[in-house]
């Protein structure tokens, strides 16, 4: 286990180098010239290169990369050129915003999905359907336009919520929940009907296989078969779900934290996109790539708990 | 956005090819359906119109009309206008076109990686195809969106260069679902068949390999572009893309929103538009999906009981089982189709009886009507099945749940499935124990011990800690019987308990099944194809074919006299007591599936003594001597017959 | 030619496997050395794990060995570069277990049978189509057929038709790996006549693959017995069933629980029972056991 653990987190490290060198080369490969790009149409040629300079651009890749690797293993990001703050900073900043949103969000999901999917699959018809249409609109309306139209609803037509904003926790529990509650729902739709399916088919699945007879033919009541054993055995397939509902609620904040003028990660990388801010991209990138690694590690973890076959090796 | 990773999500459950006759028609299929034809047709409609844009759209879509501004739809603008008095019907029209195209993008790059990807390492697998599972895992942590908007800081305003790196973004998880449906296909024999027969690997792929693969890669590539037209919407929604006033259906979105305290309105064209094209997408993926791995979800006409008229009165008897005149009948595409007719059965306290015959001849959902434990939409239509003085065919559920495990227990046939993955041996049997016991957590533990030792297991508390994966086969139908005997069933039901077994481990559960009938004076109702087993194990025995119990009686003189052409034939088909070399004596012709049964007896076609009689009308049952009986009209021209 | 058509040398085969979870490397065949004379059948028995598929699958070449070789009329066809080893294709050939998986669901029986004759052997779609009927008749299918897919016939006809995709090519050796295991005993005992004859007429070589000693008792000259990779017993088909040597053999035997005796033949029947019953099998212990049940 220790050894899975350890060889996980080594092809984890590697992929954060690749990633952040990725753009590094992406940067070197393309005609544009992010100086160029920063200054816009009308710049003296002094300006240019100073900028340059600064950035670091005058050197070859290789070097800014190593130069960019051996401050990010100290914990420096690099400062962004358009607003002169340190890469690291900021993000730690905003770090707390989106993760309260996505945690939230997630565990949301997760118990709203897990339900609907057991009824969807003891209960058949009705339920099950409801699933299905649900799964399609959660699949089909953009997360940003079903963040519009419940901004429109619920804090425009009938002011009940904020629209837009955030406040800390520490300024209360209360209002925190008030500002979260709207990106927390369109999240919720977006993953929930996708998450009840998957809930759902993994529990048929499971109902439908021979042990589940033979605990019937041998006079275990329903119940404990539905929830002492089937909701045991589809849990294994439904803990990667989740670790994939978490991945794309986390990036879906990018629309999202846009919609209601969150500040905070995802709203960094659509600046920085914007504005060229290279840095800072970087760091958005390698910070996600980080979360994404730490998250399958943890879903991996979990199935091994779960799951004795691999427990035991 | 869930799209995409539900592209991956789905993989393991799109991963296995179907077995369709014909899985070339996807396509084909999927129109047949009502809801593929109206996602296809709503997405021609799209394209359509977006290509036709410049003739179809009633204004420029940059025109501006200033004195007209947030109107609601209206004869001249049939969806109303924008807050620049832009007709929005042009604009969703022009915007159709980036949208479609930079969509197609990413669809092309991602397919076309992923599916030479995908091939590649699923049919020559080795080195290559841990390499490519190495890749896949390192490319799929990485996070696809912001990665995308990195590839715009660098490059700039470049939505294709962003659809172009979406493409190869998504290709890993779609290369693995490929991979797996490859790797299905190449395990299936008749690649192995093919590659003997000397067929070179180019041929094989693209004969045998890609046509059954091109129904989960259709599948993807229809979960892809659903995907890519969403976040071609967002990203141009989050203002990178094409640059006002060249209208997408994302900054569409991003002006009305401008505006959503004067202007709702704005909001649902452009949205509604986006969202159905998703949906359809999405639904083509389902219905795809569905008919690639031919998930037969025909309406099939389910079988109701019919009342038992007449022949009320239940004689008494001593069986401890007694089934009598047992019809069943399974959901068929018209009509219910019987697959048990007219069946008599007794247990008698402590005997071991015997159940014979070939796939297919009713023997095991005859077993499973007698707990209740039919499939779906199956049946007992007639006949009652009578044991402890209730009518099993026609009780209530929770009556039947309460005899299940405590007066009649059952074992299944592959001990490889039969017990929870998850839960060890010990609390297989221990639940059961307090199901039907209750008593203290030491009293259940003790009984539990108990249990596995009387199944051959000497140190139970050893194998107690072991999952099902830790167990050999033998192992695990010890345990399966030691949970029927939780309860103390007077009689147990055993499905080929030892098909799955090496022949060697058969003769141990065998001979644990005969010590437990004997020392617990529990009855058994062995299901075998075997003769072999059904012989050494079974007081007397019923053989059954296409549905009939054909003869029935004392094993010794059914198998030593026969006195029905099947039982004999039967008994001639096994190689042991032919000579070696020389023919065997087979049956010819094959068993009819259940639904055409002719009128007569089942078997006439196969038969040596049949006449026309036999064909014209059901052959009813004969009793010889005590206790045998025989379905057949000519039972005095063979042996068993005449003894 | 002298020498033996099949010669298989001191063969070993491991895969990296997992045993109760855990990585190792599984050696499936474990130094076994057999051969095969032309027009004999050597019968190969054994339970699962016994490493027996894994030999056929070696001569076949869909299995690489670790070490030993494969000699096939007095060819090494271990190693073989690829264009070489699909020529032996017509003259080495196989019918599998499961009749189901063994044909494309997607291919009519036509284009099952005919592809290995166009493509891998380049006949003539005239000559190829001719050989398909003539190998149909001689299976017990119906000409029509060629135009009908696998769906539509039952698990032995199935094996009817994998039986005449591998004779289609006139191959001096058909690995049969468990040809009969997934048909009813009615069926099987078809099938098994269907190869009888078929070698008769053809008097080609089989090697043939079972769990059931009594089914590789009834096909064989030889027998070889197989535990855990290796090779305990092996000798002439009587010998090693009536004076086994090893006790894995014993045990094999014994296991197999005994058959009843059909018909009496101190009792006169009617044509469907053969007047004339066949002398006594090579009697086992458990034949005599056979009693009150």
């Amino acid at each position: 286990m220790w050894r899975f653990i350890g060889r996980r987190l080594l092809v984890s490290a590697l992929l954060v180098f690749v990633v952040s060198f990725l753009t590094f080369l992406l940067q070197a490969v393309t005609p544009g010239d992010t100086a160029r790009m920063i200054l816009g149409y009308n710049y003296t040629p002094e300006a240019y290169h100073e900028l340059r300079a600064r950035l670091g651009l005058d050197q070859p890749v290789l070097v800014q990369y190593v130069h960019w690797l051996g401050n990010a293993l100290h914990g420096d990001l690099g400062t962004s050129p358009i607003s002169g703050v340190s890469v690291a900073s900021e993000i730690l900043k905003r770090l707390p915003v989106t993760l309260s949103l996505v945690v939230l969000a997630t565990a949301v999901t997760a118990l709203v999905g897990v339900g609907l999917g057991v009824l969807g699959a003891v209960r058949g018809r009705g339920t099950a359907r409801l699933v299905d249409v649900l799964s399609l609109g959660g699949y089909a309306l953009p997360n940003f336009w079903l963040a519009l139209v419940l901004v429109t609803v619920f804090a425009v037509t009938i002011p009940l919520l904020p629209a837009t904003g955030y406040v800390p926790l520490s300024s209360g529990p209360g209002r925190w929940l008030a500002y979260l509650i709207l990106p927390v729902t369109t999240l919720v739709l977006q993953g929930v009907a996708v998450f009840a399916r998957h809930t759902r088919d993994s529990m048929r699945d499971v109902l439908s296989r021979d042990f589940v007879t033979m605990l019937r033919a041998n006079g275990i009541p329903e119940r404990s078969i539905v929830f002492r054993h089937a909701l045991r055995n589809a849990a294994i397939p439904t803990v990667t779900v989740a670790g994939l509902t978490f991945i794309g609620l986390f990036s879906g904040t990018v629309f999202i934290e846009s919609v209601f003028a969150m500040p905070g990660l995802g709203g960094l990388a659509v600046q920085a996109t914007t504005s060229h801010d290279l840095p800072t991209i970087q760091g958005v990138v390698v910070v996600f790539t980080v979360i994404v690694v730490l998250v399958n590690l943890a879903v991996d973890l979990a199935y091994g708990w779960l799951n004795p076959k691999v427990r035991v090796s | 956005m869930t799209a995409l990773e539900e592209s991956a999500a789905g993989a393991a459950r799109t991963a296995r090819p179907g077995r369709a006759a014909h899985p070339h028609g996807a396509w084909r299929t999927a129109l047949a359906r009502p809801l593929g034809r109206v996602a296809v047709a709503y997405l021609a409609l799209l394209v359509v119109c977006s290509a036709l844009a410049p003739v179809l759209a009633p204004y420029r879509p940059t025109a501006t009309d200033l004195d007209h501004i947030l109107s609601l739809p209206s004869g001249a603008h049939p969806l109303g206008t924008d807050a620049l008095g832009r007709d929005v019907l042009s604009r969703l029209l022009y915007g159709g076109r980036t949208s479609l195209v930079d969509a197609a993008l990413a669809v092309g790059v991602g397919m076309a990686v992923a599916l030479a990807a995908g091939l590649l390492a699923g049919y020559f697998g080795g080195w290559l195809d841990r390499g490519f599972t190495w890749l896949v895992d390192v490319m799929l942590a990485i996070p696809v969106i912001v990665t995308l908007l990195a590839v715009l800081a660098v490059i700039g305003n470049s939505m294709s260069a962003a659809m172009i790196a979406l493409g190869v973004l998504v290709a890993p998880g779609i290369a693995r679902v490929v991979r797996g449906a490859t790797l299905a296909v190449r395990n299936e024999l008749y690649i192995s068949a093919a590659r003997v027969s000397g067929l070179p690997h180019r041929h094989i792929v693209v004969r045998h390999v890609l046509p059954r693969v091109a129904g989960p890669v259709l599948v993807q590539a229809s979960l892809l572009a659903g995907g890519a037209l969403l976040m071609d919407a967002g990203l141009s929604y989050l203002g990178l893309g094409a640059r006002p006033p060249a209208p997408t259906w994302g900054n569409m979105i991003s002006e009305a929103a401008g505006v959503i305290d004067r202007q709702p309105w704005l909001l649902v064209p452009p949205g509604v538009v986006l969202g159905l094209a998703i949906l359809a997408f999405g639904l083509l993926g389902d219905v795809l999906r569905d008919t690639s791995a031919e998930r037969t979800t025909r309406r099939l006409a389910p079988a109701r009981p019919v009342p038992v008229t007449g022949r009320k009165v239940v004689e008494p008897t001593t069986a401890l089982l007694s089934a009598r005149n047992v019809t069943i009948s399974v959901p068929g595409p018209d009509a219910p189709v019987r697959v048990v007719e007219g069946l008599d059965l007794d247990i008698g306290p402590g005997e071991c009886v015997g159940l014979v015959g070939e796939t297919g001849c009713g023997k095991t959902i005859t077993a499973r009507s007698v707990l209740g434990l039919l499939p779906p939409g199956a049946a007992v239509t007639a006949g009652s099945i009578r044991f402890d003085g209730v009518d099993l065919a026609t009780a209530s559920r929770a009556t039947l749940t309460g005899l299940r495990g405590t007066r009649i227990a059952m074992v299944f046939q592959d001990p490889g499935t039969s017990l929870d993955p998850v839960v060890t041996a010990g609390r297989h049997v221990a639940e059961l124990v307090r199901r039907h016991h209750g008593g203290s957590r030491a009293r259940v533990r003790a009984r539990t011990m108990e249990l596995l030792r009387s199944v051959g297991f000497p140190e139970p508390e050893q194998v107690a800690g072991r999952y099902p994966h830790q167990l050999s086969g033998g192992m695990a139908q010890r345990v399966a019987i030691a949970m029927a005997l939780a309860g103390e069933p007077r009689l147990l039901i055993a499905d080929e308990p030892t098909t799955a077994l090496d022949v060697t481990v058969q003769a141990g559960i065998l001979g644990l099944l005969r010590d437990l009938q004997r020392d617990n004076d529990m009855a058994i109702l062995l299901i075998s194809h075997d003769l072999r087993i059904i012989a050494t194990m079974c007081d007397r025995a019923y053989v059954m074919y296409a549905g009939h119990v054909v003869e029935s009686g004392d094993v010794a003189g059914m198998f030593r006299n026969p006195a029905h052409p099947y039982t004999d034939g039967l008994l001639r088909s096994a190689p042991r007591r032919a000579t070696p070399g020389e023919h065997l004596t087979a049956i010819p012709g094959t068993v009819p599936p259940p639904g055409s049964w002719p009128v007569g007896c089942h078997f006439a076609a196969r038969c040596l003594l049949a006449t026309d009689e036999c064909r014209a009308a059901p052959v009813p049952v004969a009793r010889l001597r005590p206790p045998r009986r025989t379905r057949c009209l000519h039972f005095d021209e063979l042996s068993g017959g005449r003894a | 030619m002298t020498g033996p058509l099949l010669d298989i040398r001191d063969l070993r085969v491991r895969f990296p496997g997992r045993v109760r979870g855990r990585r190792t490397v599984v050696t499936a065949v474990d130094g076994v050395s057999l051969s095969v004379d032309e027009g004999e059948t050597l019968g190969l028995v054994g339970e699962s794990g016994s490493g027996k598929s894994t030999i056929g699958n070696a001569v076949l070449g869909l299995v690489r060995p670790t070490s030993g070789s494969v000699w096939f009329r007095g060819e090494n066809i271990s190693r073989l570069p690829p264009g070489r080893r699909r020529e032996l294709g017509r003259v080495i050939q196989v019918v599998f277990q499961d009749p189901y998986s063994s044909l494309n669901p997607s291919r009519t029986i036509g284009q099952t049978l005919g592809e290995p004759l166009r493509h891998a052997h380049r006949l003539p779609r005239r000559v190829a189509d001719a050989r398909v009927r003539d190998m149909l008749r001689q299976v017990g299918l119906p000409a029509d057929a060629v135009g009908r897919y696998p769906a539509e016939f039952s698990g032995g006809q199935r094996q009817r038709i994998a039986i005449a995709r591998a004779f289609v090519l006139e191959p001096r050796l058909v690995v049969c790996d468990e040809p009969t295991s997934a048909l009813d005993l009615s069926v099987q005992a078809q099938i098994l006549n269907l190869l009888l004859d078929l070698q008769r007429e053809h008097g080609m070589s089989y090697l043939f693959i079972s769990h059931d000693i009594d089914v590789v008792r009834h096909m064989s000259h030889r027998i070889a017995v197989l535990l855990g990779g290796r090779l305990v017993e092996q000798g002439r088909a009587a010998t090693v069933t009536r004076t086994p040597r090893h006790p894995y053999t014993r045990s094999l035997l014994g296991a197999v629980l005994p058959v009843v005796d059909p018909g009496d033949p101190t009792v006169a029947n009617p044509e469907t029972v053969r007047t004339t019953l066949p002398p006594p099998a090579p009697g086992t212990v458990a034949d005599a056991a056979w009693g009150s049940g």
